[in-house]
């Protein structure tokens, strides 16, 4: 459970950090305002939905990060033989990093107003993000053909229940994204849809993280970082 | 609106505020039924909530006749005993309290005391309360299926969950309590989601954090607290669910189960005991924090007086969330586990009494020398004190380790547990709605069947969970369907068992006067008016009541003041509005 505890150290990080800022050793009780002094408005200028998007994110990296703890302390235990990596996986990963480039640069284009350049990044992202979904079902295909099912060991059953919810949320992605895309294709300036691809974006680059991470322990390199760690520790 | 402020500090008078796009239902089924507004929402909660509470009641009152009364009734088996406190917990924490606190009272209080006019994503606010529904259509669903609902104890632990011993294990009850479990927590993320960002971005010009009530700080510590909670509970019943239906072997060690090996193996049940609590202990604190704002709110409200230590108190909140996460294997004591680590967890657990204690000590000292109105939310409230420091005092018995080995697994635990977040949240919960409903419906409860309600309640509370104690300490063990001729279970403690089969049963039936009462007063309450207890939060001050869409009409409230202000020397009033400027104050002082 040390992996969500360091996790969580991290959000803690971040609250105490936006308290800092909150004036929370101020005395309300002798704050009142009269009607001239109109208060303070202390709301962050940063986009409401970009806020929420973050607060997701948080409750998306406790869940990831909840599963790769899981995943640390069974594999501790005796029966476990890891997962070879296909090499598919490199090019999955190379495919959702251009995803999550092309995105980045529909953002920059929509900044500057180019709308042509940010419906291609749009597109580009989405397509590239539909290649890596159906570049892990032929990975899961190749293991599976290979005779690495799920319920054979719990390195595979975890293998296959991680990159699916990592899947998955991909997929819950692509709903936003296409969504964006249909807007942007219909909106007459990018300004209306800047904070969308701005959003998409962003969720792009958590999701890509969080595969960077999720390969790294399955290729095992991971481990090794856990046992420095330990070794260190101890 | 004439323009919006172009900077933070920008000194536009007050009414200019930016003010929000609101969505109009256009059908009475977008108004009442889909409806967005977060109010409607609320409602939708909370009932749902209590009706399922309902069944949860009534599934006790057959616990209970089993203990006091055991082979009198033949339709209560030991597998249907199980399934009784499975779902009578799980539907108690999770689906009543959980859901009441958060969905119901959040969606009500949180926009309406901030001076918003609705939650920030109604969308996602709706399809929370719909993925709730669904949970608990499952979860029902639970006691129609092949062999009913699970009966592997509301904590679900592995293997015993998905074998064939137990009641719904290798049928349909487990499937169904952990996909239920599953679109819960789906759809409470998207209502936690709301309930954090409209309180960061939602709040009425001049509503620092530090003047917001502490209902809020409650209800919004506790749910960044579940939003990082629940995700282990899904963890864990995905990969449950992983176990029972595709074989794979998270949690199932090895295991012979009459004469056949079943094919999991190396699984770790502890695994699945560290995700469950990392969840579960936050899990206390989710519903006991909100009760914790609640409290106060009411207390300095009936009383008269502005509470004691506001800083104090929201520290201590944020404490608390921040230590519940560190404590959760005090839970697995008995499961085994390295001596040093039962040293850590006991010694952070006991660290919480101390903000804990610093809020009790501060509601105390709200209530010295105030000007205490017994109403109703003012009974609730001191019944809640009281029994909080109860249930938290055999905490610390509990929370040592040495103390916890002997009493685990006794009825100790469950009246511990059952005081400290059955009754008292509970207490908050009904404290909460004879405070509110003048708001929520423009009429006041009936004060005679409220007070023959709260007196049951309590004192019905401590006739049923007193006792437990005493048995817990002679050795009766929870769980048990029954306990025959035993040394534990001597005549006398027979005896005693049918007396707490009888409280519970008269509390019960109390709760039944107050369901009636909620329905009645509806038409026949007084008529309440927009403030009936004179208090000074916003929710109070809305243009009509109950508050329409939109809550505020044409102009969103200014904040000028703390919500505390309760008999301020000086003013003509007792209590000072927090959407009022101080002129009128100065002005009064200059006078006199």
């Amino acid at each position: 459970m040390s992996v969500i505890l360091i996790f969580l150290a991290g959000i803690a990080a971040i609250i105490t950090w936006w308290m800092a800022q909150q004036r929370l050793t101020s005395r309300p009780w002798l704050e009142a305002g009269s009607v001239g002094d109109t208060p303070r408005y202390d709301v962050s200028s940063i986009p409401t939905a970009k806020i929420g998007l973050g607060v997701f994110l948080a409750v998306v990296g406790a869940l990831f990060t909840l599963f790769i703890s899981a995943y640390f302390m069974r594999m501790g235990l005796q029966d476990w033989w890891a997962i070879p990596v296909p090499g598919l996986l490199w090019v999955n990963t190379i495919v959702l990093a251009l995803s999550s480039v092309a995105l980045q640069w529909a953002k920059i284009e929509a900044e500057k107003h180019h709308i042509e350049a940010m419906r291609t990044g749009l597109l580009i992202g989405l397509a590239t993000a539909i290649g890596f979904l159906v570049g892990q079902l032929f990975v899961w295909r190749e293991l599976v053909s290979a005779g690495y099912v799920l319920a054979d060991n719990p390195a595979n059953s975890f293998f296959y229940l991680i990159t699916g919810m990592h899947g998955l949320h991909i997929l819950g992605g692509l709903v936003a994204l296409g969504r964006t895309t249909f807007k942007a294709w219909h909106a007459e300036q990018p300004g209306k849809v800047l904070l969308s691809v701005e959003l998409c974006a962003m969720y792009w680059h958590f999701m890509l993280l969080v595969w960077l991470v999720l390969f790294a322990l399955f290729a095992g390199w991971a481990n090794d970082f856990v046992d420095i760690c330990r070794q260190l520790l101890t | 609106m004439v323009n919006i402020p172009s900077s933070i500090d920008d000194t536009v008078p007050a009414a200019e505020v930016e003010d929000v796009e609101l969505y109009h239902p256009h059908s009475w089924w977008t108004t009442y039924v889909f409806s967005q507004d977060a109010k409607v929402i609320a409602i939708q909660y909370s009932m749902t909530a209590l009706a399922i509470g309902l069944v949860a009641l009534v599934l006790s009152w057959l616990m209970r006749l089993q203990l006091g009364f055991p082979g009198y009734f033949t339709f209560i088996d030991a597998e249907r005993y199980y399934q009784f406190i499975t779902m009578h917990g799980m539907i108690m924490v999770i689906y009543l309290l959980t859901a009441l606190f958060l969905g119901g009272f959040g969606n009500y209080l949180i926009p309406l005391m901030l001076g918003a006019r609705d939650m920030v994503f109604p969308y996602a606010n709706m399809l929370s309360y719909w993925l709730y529904l669904l949970a608990v259509l499952v979860l029902v669903a639970g006691f129609f299926v092949p062999g009913g609902p699970t009966g592997a104890g509301w904590t679900l632990y592995p293997p015993q969950a998905v074998l064939s011993g137990t009641p719904g294990g290798q049928d349909w009850g487990i499937i169904l309590m952990l996909t239920s479990l599953i679109l819960f927590i789906i759809g409470f993320t998207m209502g936690g989601l709301n309930y954090v960002v409209t309180v960061l971005q939602g709040r009425a010009r001049g509503m620092t954090l530090m003047r917001m009530p502490l209902t809020i700080w409650g209800i919004f510590t506790a749910t960044v607290m579940a939003l990082l909670a629940f995700p282990a509970l899904f963890v864990a019943s995905v990969m449950m669910l992983f176990d029972r239906l595709l074989g794979t072997s998270f949690f199932m060690p090895a295991i012979v189960e009459m004469g056949e090996q079943l094919q999991h193996g190396g699984g770790s049940p502890i695994l699945f005991q560290h995700l469950f609590w990392f969840f579960g202990h936050p899990e206390v604190y989710i519903v006991a924090l909100p009760a914790f704002g609640i409290v106060s709110d009411l207390i300095s409200t009936h009383a008269r007086k502005n509470i004691f230590g506001y800083r104090m108190m929201v520290w201590a909140i944020v404490i608390i969330g921040a230590l519940s996460f560190i404590v959760w294997a005090h839970h697995m004591y008995v499961s085994g586990m390295n001596p040093n680590f039962g040293f850590f967890f006991a010694t952070t657990t006991l660290i919480i009494a101390v903000p804990t204690a610093i809020k009790v000590y501060n509601w105390v000292l709200t209530l010295w020398r105030g000007d205490i109105h017994l109403t109703l939310p003012m009974l609730f409230a001191l019944g809640f004190i009281v029994t909080f420091v109860n249930g938290g005092l055999t905490g610390l018995f509990l929370g040592n380790v040495v103390v916890d080995v002997p009493l685990s697994d006794t009825m100790f635990v469950v009246a511990h547990f059952h005081m400290v977040m059955g009754v008292a949240p509970i207490m908050v919960i009904f404290g909460a709605i004879y405070h509110w409903y003048p708001k929520i419906t423009g009429r006041m409860l009936n004060e005679i069947m409220g007070r023959i309600h709260f007196w049951v309640t309590f004192l019905g509370a401590y006739l049923i969970f007193f006792p437990m104690h005493y048995l817990g300490l002679l050795g009766a063990p929870r769980r048990y369907y029954e306990l025959g001729e035993s040394a534990v279970n001597p005549p006398s403690a027979h005896d005693l068992n049918v007396f707490i089969t009888l409280m519970a049963l008269t509390v019960g039936a109390a709760q039944m006067l107050f369901l009636f009462n909620l329905i009645w007063s509806l038409r026949n309450g007084k008529e309440a008016g927009g403030n009936p207890w004179r208090a000074t939060t916003l929710e109070w001050q809305t243009p009509t009541t109950p508050p329409p869409h939109g809550n505020w009409g044409k102009e969103l409230p200014v904040v000028y003041r703390w919500a505390y202000d309760y008999s301020v020397p000086g003013a003509p009033e007792d209590f000072i509005p927090q959407n009022q400027p101080n002129s009128n104050r100065l002005s009064m002082e200059n006078a006199s």
